[in-house]
This record gives structure tokens, sequence and C-alpha cells, in this order.
């Protein structure tokens, strides 16, 4: 029983628009999945209330193509996008994470062994947040496509990694947000493990010329969406 | 209605946005009675996971400028996480439940295309009894999968085990929320 003292729970995920956690053809799955069932919570305080991030402490990095005054390799882009929960409603001052391979498809990292340039100029990390009005943007160089051991020659579609937290535990969301037109797409495990090709396609962004800075950099338009509250309350 | 955007895994790179000082949730001043939680990631095969990231939620004491309410920890060579917090308080429940003192986990890693979530209690604390999640869970095996053993007063380790192994190896309780 929702009782009304309860906070407003999280709407279920649509069906078919999240990944499983055992996916085959990802061969990393096949040791980390859960097999038991999981177990069902109800939402309390804890999975309703979210952390507080201020630009004090979490300072924004909202370039990436830039280090030290040097600029990074590459091509140079701008991602703008809005966030909004499922009802539409802005996601205002939320802290968005951002992280990514060069321009070669090298990530600055020790454990990236791929035989691809390092940049001096490029480290890979961002961190913005977003306007009263749910709105985000950075500047970045466009990341390169890279190969990994998941199965012979297999390579990862270009793409950039981002980290949401919006309004609680719930809602927090790490996903990857890829480039229109990519032919690796329809070979990527990972892309292709969400069951909804429409949901699929939600993560690839858009050309928008309104982003693009002419003479400058190209712009691209991604928008998000976090989990919203049941509207009403509801009997358990 | 439109539907929320889709998760994708965290991957092996995600150090990129590592920040160590992030596992300490008293940095910024936070009053409260200190406390460490450690513990380790394994997968089915009894494997360290070395590559996770293991973030610690926690709704008491509120997030407020001393305290972010969040923290981020890396696994080790080892598999091996350590977080210093305030310890929480008993929180209320749904209807006129308490819930016991616990943290929310949300742990990413290569090979979870979504977090598994998890929480971790204090082995020992009274209010488990009537805690309502701990109460679902009828098997003790998995029960205790949620309950952080206590090293000292201030010291508790919790380890977490991604998939039952093939002897038998209990695989931690992890939730649909």
């Amino acid at each position: 029983m929702q009782s009304e003292r309860d906070p407003l729970p999280f709407r279920p995920y649509a069906p078919g628009t999240q990944p499983p956690y055992d996916a085959p053809a990802y061969g990393s799955t096949h040791k980390r999945h859960p097999q038991e069932t999981l177990v069902r919570l109800p939402h309390t305080i804890t999975e309703t209330a979210g952390p507080r991030f201020s630009t004090a402490h979490f300072p924004p990095i909202p370039d990436l193509s830039v280090v030290d005054g040097k600029t990074a390799l590459g091509e140079r882009i701008i991602v703008r996008g809005r966030i909004t929960d499922e009802e539409g409603r802005p996601v205002p001052r939320t802290i968005v994470e951002i992280w990514q391979a060069n321009a070669s498809g090298r990530y600055q990292h020790p454990a990236d062994q791929h035989d691809a340039a390092v940049d001096p100029n490029f480290r890979g990390e961002g961190r913005v947040y977003t306007d009263d009005e749910g709105w985000y943007r950075f500047t970045s160089i466009k990341p390169g496509a890279y190969p990994w051991r998941n199965h012979p020659n297999a390579w990862r579609p270009n793409h950039i990694h981002f980290s949401f937290f919006g309004s609680g535990f719930a809602a927090r969301l790490v996903t990857q947000m890829y480039f229109p037109g990519d032919p690796l797409l329809e070979l990527d495990p990972i892309f292709l493990s969400i069951p909804d090709a429409a949901a699929r396609n939600r993560l690839v962004c858009t050309l928008d010329m309104t982003v693009t800075e002419p003479e400058w950099a190209l712009g691209y338009r991604w928008d998000v969406v976090l989990r919203g509250r049941e509207a009403t309350p509801m009997e358990a | 209605m439109r539907s929320a955007t889709s998760s994708q895994t965290i991957g092996p790179f995600w150090h990129l946005i590592e920040h160590p000082e992030w596992a300490d949730l008293t940095r910024f001043g936070a009053a409260g009675a200190r406390l460490t939680l450690t513990g380790s990631v394994k997968d089915g095969d009894g494997n360290p996971v070395t590559d996770a990231a293991v973030e610690l939620w926690q709704a008491d004491p509120p997030a407020d400028e001393t305290f972010p309410g969040f923290g981020r920890c890396r696994t080790d060579e080892r598999g091996e996480f350590r977080f210093n917090t305030v310890k929480p308080g008993p929180m209320p429940g749904r209807g006129n439940a308490q819930q016991a003192p616990h943290f929310a986990i949300c742990l990413h890693a290569r090979g979870l295309l979504k977090p598994v979530m998890t929480r971790a209690y204090l082995d020992g604390d009274p209010l488990n009894e009537t805690d309502p999640l701990l109460s679902s869970i009828e098997d003790a095996k998995r029960r205790a999968t949620l309950l952080a053993r206590s090293v000292s007063e201030s010291q508790w380790r919790l380890d977490i085990r991604l998939q039952r192994g093939p002897h038998g190896e209990t695989e931690t309780v992890f939730l649909d929320i």
C-alpha cells in the first residue's frame, strides 16, 4: 500500500528499452550477470533520494578539446541536448559526466593497449551541468572507433560515454551516445543488446547545424530521458 | 510519454572519470560517527572483478553541502573497494514501517549492460529483524549477502558476488528497483 507520506516511486522501465544482464553475444556478461531472480523492492526514501553535487565541490569541465591551452587532434565537435523526465519535464542543474577515446580511438588509460596514438592534448574527461531548462552543452573532438576482443575483428562504433544522476538512486543512468550513419552500429553487440530498435536508435545523436559553430566546430544534438515518477500513488 | 533512455555498460575505461577522493564521503566535513566500508567484488568463477565502479549512496544523513550522499570507488587488482563515510541512522520505510540503517550500492562494470543494485546493512543491528527488505528474503544464506560484517566498531566489510558459483557459492541479492 502506498501511503501519503511515502515518496512517489519512479515508473517501471518501458518493456524492451533496457538491455538484459545476460547478453550472450557480449562475452564479458557471461561470468558477471546475476542468475538469481532480482528481489523487487518498492521504492523508499533510499531509492528516491539523490546526491548533492555542487559546482564548488565538483567543478565543470566543459571543454575536452583543449589541455593546458593546447588543442587536441581530431574533428572538433559540440554536443548539446536536453535532459527531461518521462513526462517531458526538464531536469535542471543536474550533473552530466562524460568520457571518451581520442580521435584515433585510444583512451588515456593504462589498460588501453590499442596500437593507436595517444594525444597529450586530450584527456577525455568532461563534466557539465544542465541549466534551468535542462539543457547541457560541451565541446570535444569526435572519438575514433577502436578494436576490442569480444569476437574476431570486433570494433566498437564511435561513441561517447555519459553518466546521469537525475533525482534519485533509481534514476541512475550510465550509457553511450553514438554517431549517425555509423556502419559499425549494426555489428556491435553492446548497442544491439537493447531489444527495442527504436530505443536503441535514441542513443544515436543527430547532426544539428544550429549547434554547429561556423568555421570552428560541427554540432550534434542528443536528448536524454531519465526515469519519471508515477503521476499518482498506486496500489501496490 | 517518452521512455527512459537505454543503459549501456560503463566499460573498462571509466577510470577517466575516477577521482579517488570520491570514495571519502566525509571529505567536505560531514558530521556524524565515522564508518569505513570495505569489500570485494567477485564474478561467477570467484575471480576478482578488477575494473568495477562501486557507488555508495546514502539517504541518511540527508545530502547537503557537507555530505554529498554519494561516493564512488574503483575495485583494485584484488577486486577490493574501500569507502569512508558516516554511519546512517534508521530510515522511514513505506507506510508505518521503519528501515534498519543501510547503504544503497550501485555497481557498474564491463560486462554489466546496466548496473546491479544492492544494499549493505550492518550485521547485528537490532532493527534488521524488522527491516522490510531483509525480512522478505527467506533464504538465510541469501539474506546474509546484504549484511556487512563488523571488523571493528567503525569498520565493516561486505563481499559482493555477481553470480552464483559452480559449487553453490551464494550470489549477492540484487534488487529490481
